[in-house]
Parts: structure tokens; C-alpha cells; sequence
């Protein structure tokens, strides 16, 4: 038996609700056994070693292991953020644990961990975006992950996951490239820093009512054939494979339930694509569509 | 006196802290405090009723079909469609709610709670053939043992073959769970966060295809349930039976009542719905629910003391962080004055009072075999039988719904949006009693207000001085081990708390810090 590579991992969550995560739970093939305990590549293991869900430990005990990961494995690990970063009153509406009698606040945790980390993964619309806790009028002063990277000069590499939650392919297969092929290269990000293999089309584009729309014909009210269009499908604007990768073990996805696609991926969720049952107008449309 | 300060209590949802003081080892007082705001009501405000299906959910990840169906309740009031979803659509809301329900159980015992009764590091030495257990060996002897390890040290007290059994059942339930998840998404589009309840019904439409697809998931899920999740709780309460004196919280349970039977009534609190609402206590007389009676208390709280003693639809928040002797940005919700617990442990109690026959059957032939009373139900593993028992019943239940959509036939009503309109939703979600209420002016959301479980588990005392649920339950119980509290962790998981929820319009934080807080 050969020397097994360990990649330690450390899962944050911030101003979020946990729901990444249990997206992520979702995850089929691999599923999350396969993730954490086996041997998820050859000779590779993640060693998730701080998740707020499933980790056994809790209080100081647990914050000792965050300390101890961002020192001794400086630069060797994956750092995973859930939900958007209060900033406002120095982050004080976000905090996780204390020092010294003092709440170590969601953006003192991400500064250090980011800073010394090999490698930042923004985990949903929260962490890539700010989301629905940045929606007007932010009353946390939340921003995104990029943001607060940028603002304190963090140069760590880092990729934009979005999805309200993310599917778990998106996240597992980013995931998966890092272990396979190292740190995404620029090419493979768009300008938004996504992975293009996920986000480089529209819903619209693959959309199976898509036909439906060239011929004008528009669904009036919930639960009719049509496209969705008219009820405020927002799958025009937004940029995911949902059409074909589908949902939960590949059983539905938002349209093919009959309802619309509500945006959760774009940049703009959620101030600029609501209200969401709104027809959007078509000049919004992006070019190449 | 001695001082125990758990922060972050993990393997819940959101983001607690736990603070006990301790005198000649028992807890003598307890505060629990949340330590994320995000403000979701202050977001709602001004913005498209409807939209208040897609940010509600967004309350928590782990509990948004909950909230996506109180949301749609309250719309349905307040747009005066209530009494007018096509039976398809309420079967279909049914379906989407009970699938999320199976699942968080199933998570909720394994996932978060076992890990404090299991011990995983044992299989190091198993010799068995199972393939679970033998690839969590190889992950022991590779040597990184997280997430499982740093944790409390010593209470396991599992004979070996059933703590195999539990480890191999906690990989296997990470299966089942997701197939619950994949129940609510045949109906609903995806899981986390649907989008397939609406006010006015729901957007999908029942086909052979999708009707089989979601029973023969159920199936499996029901197999489960019976022989795998139910008989692991029944297993694991007789080795942990000091745990049906542990924990007993307030005596008294309130539930709204879920999963509707019928749509045409209008009160919900009156609408025949598969768990009744009600309240009880240790006493186990049956009483109705009436949410007038409803009122939220500030004494301990920081706000202002004019605020106090409110019914939540004519709440004020009006914050005064320096206030003397508050020590929570919860406010405290009490029925008629009274500290209630909310959750399955009320959903299955106040049924087994009215006289439930399928509850009581259920509830007295478990605890035969367990050789407790009915009485100890009201205890730290009380509550993990009950959230077990309602599970089984509600799988049972659900084949029914299933079979009984009507191909062909409407789950939708259109409406209008009115300019000016007020609405209530009410029912229970997975954790307990749920309310969302909101006053519409001009077509858009003047007023948003969302009351969950977890506000009325963890809420501070109120102005009679009496604790919230939570703090009961803590209050006298015995730490045999300081440095490794498993009492407090056990009690605290035991109610499932859900801390998104209750935090969603402010922090719960001690006063020290208060300064920066308000706006």
C-alpha cells in the first residue's frame, strides 16, 4: 500500500443557511462516504478536518484544529466558504467562537484562513455574490468572498461557485480537477471566476422549452405546457447547465418541475432579477442568445 | 461556580453558543445565544409578495420546504385563495413536505446526533466483512481521523456489535437522506430551497412516471424507517435509558398541526390536518390552540420594555442594546403566559392526548418494549423516539397521497394580488410550530413576520422570570464530566435547534457587545 496524499480541508460557514451544504450532502457519484472517508482519487484523501455539521468535536477544542491547519499545513489546504461576510461594525453580526473572552467575527476567520490557505473555493451564491443576505438594504454589510479578498490584498487563488445551492457536480467536480490537474488556470475561469465547464451557457440555451419560445408559445399560468417566459422564467439571463445536468440524482430540475428558473446563479440574485414572477424584458436578454 | 462555554456548538443548524454555570455539578443556570443576523425580514420588506416563497426558504437550508409552504399558506390568506387549492395541489404540498421531513429526521438522529453516543474510532478493530465498516477501518488506519475526532471523550457506552451497527447505519443513512431529497425534488424541481410550492397550489403536475418515481423512493425510505431507524433508537434509548430523566424541558407542548387533510377551512388552527394542533402537558389533557393567546416578552431581551407582551402580528422591535439584566436578542414566545416546547415530542404528545388511536397504539407499544412510562417521553431521548415514531407514521401515510393524485386534474388556481391585505401561515415544520404573517400594502410587503421552532425552544426567560425550553431542560441537570459536558450537547441536540431560523431578524449576543450592533 502506497503512501496516501492527505488534502486537508476547511469548510466555513458565514452568512449563509447551511443549505450549500446540504447540497453538497447530495452529491451521488461520488456521494459524500466517498468523499470523506474513502479514497476519493487513487492515493488521494480529503481530510475534512472542520465542517460545522458533521464534525464530531465542538467548541475550543475545534477552533484549536482551524488554528492548527492554517499553521502547519500553511499553504496546503482547501478552503471552502459558505455565505456571504458581514462587514459592517467590524462583522460583529457574524461571529464564530472567541479568543480571549472576544468573538472572533466570520471576517477576521476568513481573512486568516484565506490568506494561508492553498487555494479558496466561494461556495454558492452567498460566498461568490453575496447573495440574498447582500439584498437590499444589506442590512449586515455583507459582501462576497472575492470582494474581501481583494480588499485586503489576499492574493490566494480562488474559484466562484454560484447556485442557491450549488449542485453538488459543480462543486465535486471542481473539486476533483484540483486533485486531478492542480489549481484551475485562468483559461478555464470565465470573468466572473466559474469554473466555464459549468456556467459558459444559459438555461435558455438548453432549455427543453426552448421550442416553446422560438414559437411563441407561452405558458399563462402554472402548470401548463408552454414556455415559461411569461410567468418570469429567468432562465434567459442566467448561466448554469441545470437543462442538462439536472437536479438530485438527475430527477428534476427547477423547469421541469413546471416552475420557472428563478435566477439563483446570476450575479444579480437576488435585487437584480426580482421580482422574480415579473416577465423580464427581452432587451435584457444577453447577445448571443 | 464553575462556568461551561460551548461555542460553536456544532452538528446542529447555524451558528450557537452555550453557556452553563455549574454548582456542586449541577447547572444552575443557562444561556444560549445565536451568533449570526442577516436580516431576512428587513429584506423582505417592500418587495413582491411572491417572492417571499423563494427569500423565506432562504431562512435555512436545512429547513426551507417548511418555510416555502408557510410562506404559501400565508399567501394563500392574503390573496383570499385559502380555501380555494385544488385537492392535487394540496396532495402535492403534502408529498414535497413530508419527503423534507423523512429526510431531516433520518440526518437529524444520524448525522447530527449520533456522534454523541457512537463511537466511530472503535471500528479499528472490527473483523467483519461489511463494506461500510471495513472502508471506515482503512480511513481510521490511514490515520486522519476528522471530522470525527477531537470530540467529547468517554460516555460511549454501545456493546460493540451495536455500536457496528449504528457506524454502518450513519454511512447508510447518508443514502437514505438523499433520496428523501431527491422525493422533494420530483415534485418540487430541486432540494435545497424548491420552487415548486406556490401560493395558489403548486407548479408541477402528477404523472405516472413521477407518482411511481416518488413511491418506490418512499419504499425504500419506509424500509428503513422500519428496520433500520426506529429499531437503532429503541436500541440505542434502552443502552442510554438515564436519558428519559434527563433534559426534561418545560412539561408543556404546543403544535400548530400539519399536513392538510382537507382545504376548504380557513382557520388553520381548525382545518383537519393529519397531526391536529393542540396543546398539552405532563398531565396529558388535551386543550386547543388559540393564537391570540400568542404574545412575545423583552424583559430579558434587548428592547425596549414597552414592547413586552405583544401578539407577534402587532410586534415592535425596538431595540435598546444597553438594557440592564437582558442577556438575548431572542424575544420570548409564550401561550397564554406560558413556556411551551414545540416539535415532533408536541406533534406526537398532543395527538396521543386527543386521542390518536394509530398515535397511542404506536407511543404505548415502543415504550413496553423499551420498559419506560409515558411520562419519560418528556426527556432528552423522548424526543429522539418521538421525532423516530412520527417518522414511521408519516412514511406510512404518505403511500396514500401519492396514490391518490389525480392525473389530469388541477393543482393550481390563479388570483390577483390585492392592493392592501393582511395573511397568516400556520403549521409545524420538521423542528416544530411555524408561523409567517404578513401585512400587504400597495401590492408590495409592508410587513413580514416569521416566528419559528427554535424561537420558542431557545428563547430567553421572559418577564414572569421563567426560563424558555431550552434553558428547563439544562437547568439541574448533573455533569458527571466537566471537561467533556456530554449532558449539555445531548439535552441541546435533543430539540434539534435551528439557529438561522430564530436569528433571522437580529443577533443573540451578550450585551458586552452590543455597541456595534444596532444601526
Amino acid at each position: 500500500m502506497g503512501e496516501v496524499l492527505e488534502v486537508p480541508a476547511i469548510w466555513i460557514q458565514a452568512a449563509g443557511c447551511t443549505g450549500c451544504s446540504i447540497s453538497i450532502l447530495n452529491a451521488d457519484y461520488p456521494n459524500i462516504k466517498n468523499l470523506l472517508i474513502d479514497e476519493v482519487l487513487p492515493k488521494k484523501h480529503i481530510n475534512l478536518r472542520f465542517h460545522p455539521n458533521i464534525m464530531a468535536g465542538q467548541g475550543e477544542a475545534i477552533l484549536e484544529v482551524l488554528k492548527e491547519t492554517s499553521t502547519e499545513k500553511k499553504g496546503k489546504y482547501l478552503l471552502i466558504i459558505e455565505g456571504a461576510v458581514p462587514t459592517k461594525d467590524n462583522g460583529i453580526y457574524g461571529v464564530i467562537g472567541e479568543r480571549e473572552g472576544k468573538p472572533i467575527t466570520m471576517l477576521e476567520w476568513i481573512r486568516e484562513l484565506s490568506a494561508s490557505a492553498m487555494a479558496v473555493a466561494a461556495l454558492g451564491s452567498c460566498a461568490t455574490f453575496g447573495g440574498i443576505p447582500k439584498a437590499r438594504p444589506n442590512p449586515t454589510g455583507c459582501k462576497s468572498v472575492g470582494e474581501i479578498l481583494e480588499e485586503y490584498g489576499i492574493k490566494t487563488p480562488y474559484v466562484n461557485i454560484p447556485g442557491c445551492p450549488p449542485h453538488p457536480d459543480w462543486f465535486v467536480g471542481t473539486l476533483a480537477s484540483i486533485l486531478l490537474m492542480g489549481l484551475p488556470r485562468e483559461e478555464d475561469l470565465d470573468e466572473l471566476r466559474r469554473p466555464k465547464l459549468f456556467f459558459s451557457q444559459t438555461i435558455h440555451e438548453n432549455c427543453p422549452r426552448r421550442a416553446y419560445y422560438d414559437e411563441r408559445k407561452f405558458a399563462k399560468k402554472f402548470g401548463e405546457p408552454g414556455c415559461l417566459y411569461e410567468l418570469g422564467c429567468r432562465g434567459p439571463v442566467t448561466y448554469s447547465d441545470c437543462p442538462v445536468r439536472m437536479w438530485n440524482g438527475r430527477v428534476n430540475w427547477c423547469v421541469g418541475s413546471g416552475a420557472t428558473c428563478i435566477g439563483c446563479c446570476s450575479e444579480g440574485f437576488l435585487d437584480e432579477i426580482s421580482p422574480i414572477y415579473v416577465k423580464l424584458e427581452e432587451a435584457e436578454f444577453p447577445k448571443e442568445v | 461556580m464553575g462556568r461551561i462555554v460551548i461555542d460553536p456548538l456544532t452538528r446542529i443548524e447555524g451558528h450557537l453558543k452555550i453557556e452553563v454555570e455549574i454548582e456542586g455539578g449541577t447547572v444552575v443556570q443557562a444561556n444560549s445565544s445565536g451568533m449570526l443576523f442577516r436580516g431576512l425580514e428587513i429584506i423582505l420588506k417592500g418587495r413582491d409578495p411572491r417572492d417571499a416563497q423563494t427569500i423565506t426558504q432562504r431562512v435555512c437550508g436545512v429547513c426551507p420546504t417548511p418555510h416555502a409552504m408557510a410562506a404559501a399558506l400565508n399567501l394563500d390568506s392574503a390573496f383570499g385563495i385559502d380555501d380555494k387549492i385544488p385537492d392535487n395541489g394540496r396532495i402535492i404540498r403534502n408529498l414535497i413536505l413530508g419527503a423534507s421531513e423523512l429526510s431531516d429526521h433520518v440526518l437529524h438522529f444520524y448525522h447530527l446526533s449520533s456522534l454523541d453516543y457512537v463511537d466511530v474510532t472503535k471500528i479499528k478493530s472490527y473483523e467483519g466483512k461489511d463494506p461500510f465498516l471495513t472502508s471506515i477501518k482503512n480511513f481510521i488506519n490511514r490515520g486522519e481521523l476528522s471530522p470525527f475526532v477531537p470530540r467529547y471523550e468517554g460516555d460511549y457506552r454501545l456493546p460493540d456489535k451495536l455500536n457496528e451497527a449504528l457506524v454502518s447505519h450513519y454511512i447508510e443513512a447518508l443514502n437514505i437522506r438523499r433520496k428523501g431529497q431527491e422525493m422533494v425534488a420530483i415534485f418540487g424541481g430541486k432540494m435545497p430551497h424548491n420552487v415548486g410550492i406556490l401560493p395558489g397550489g403548486v407548479a408541477s403536475i402528477p404523472t405516472p412516471d413521477n407518482i411511481s418515481s416518488f413511491l418506490w423512493r418512499l419504499k425504500e425510505i419506509k424500509g428503513f424507517i422500519e428496520n433500520v431507524y426506529l429499531p437503532d433508537v429503541i436500541a440505542l434509548a434502552k443502552v442510554y435509558s438515564d436519558y428519559f430523566e434527563i433534559g426534561k424541558g418545560c412539561g408543556r407542548l404546543l403544535s400548530f398541526g400539519v399536513y392538510d387533510l382537507e382545504g376548504k377551512e380557513k382557520d388553520l388552527t381548525k382545518r383537519k390536518r393529519f397531526y391536529s394542533s393542540g396543546r398539552t402537558d405532563t398531565s396529558m389533557t388535551y386543550s386547543e390552540i388559540d393564537p391570540s393567546k400568542i404574545a412575545e416578552y423583552v424583559k430579558y431581551s434587548f428592547y425596549e420594555d414597552s414592547s413586552t407582551a405583544r401578539h407577534p402580528k402587532d410586534g415592535i422591535t425596538a431595540p435598546k442594546p444597553e438594557k440592564a439584566g437582558a442577556y438575548s436578542w431572542l424575544k420570548s414566545p409564550r401561550y397564554d403566559g406560558m413556556v411551551y416546547e414545540v416539535g415532533p415530542l408536541a406533534r406526537i404528545m398532543v395527538n396521543y392526548a386527543k386521542g390518536n388511536e394509530k398515535v397511542r397504539k404506536l407511543v404505548d407499544s415502543t415504550l413496553s418494549e423499551i420498559g419506560v412510562k409515558l411520562e419519560n417521553m418528556f426527556s432528552t431521548m423522548g424526543r429522539h423516539l418521538a421525532r423516530a415514531l412520527e417518522t414511521k407514521l408519516l412514511s406510512e401515510v404518505m403511500e396514500d397521497w401519492v396514490l391518490s393524485l389525480k392525473i389530469g386534474e388541477p393543482c393550481y388556481v390563479p388570483y390577483e394580488i390585492p392592493e392592501e391585505s393582511e395573511g397568516i401561515g400556520l403549521l409545524e415544520a420538521a423542528r416544530g410550530a411555524l408561523c409567517h404573517a404578513i401585512r400587504i400594502k400597495e401590492g408590495k410587503i409592508e410587513n413580514y413576520q416569521v416566528i419559528t421552532p427554535s424561537t420558542w425552544n431557545v428563547s430567553p426567560k421572559d418577564d414572569k422570570d421563567q426560563p424558555g425550553a431550552l434553558e428547563q431542560a439544562l437547568i439541574g441537570t448533573k455533569i458527571k464530566d466537566e471537561k467533556n459536558p456530554f449532558e449539555i450537547v445531548r439535552i441541546v441536540r435533543s430539540f434539534d435547534p435551528c439557529l438561522a431560523c430564530s436569528i433571522h431578524l437580529i443577533d443573540a449576543r451578550g450585551k458586552e457587545r452590543t455597541a456595534f450592533r444596532i444601526t
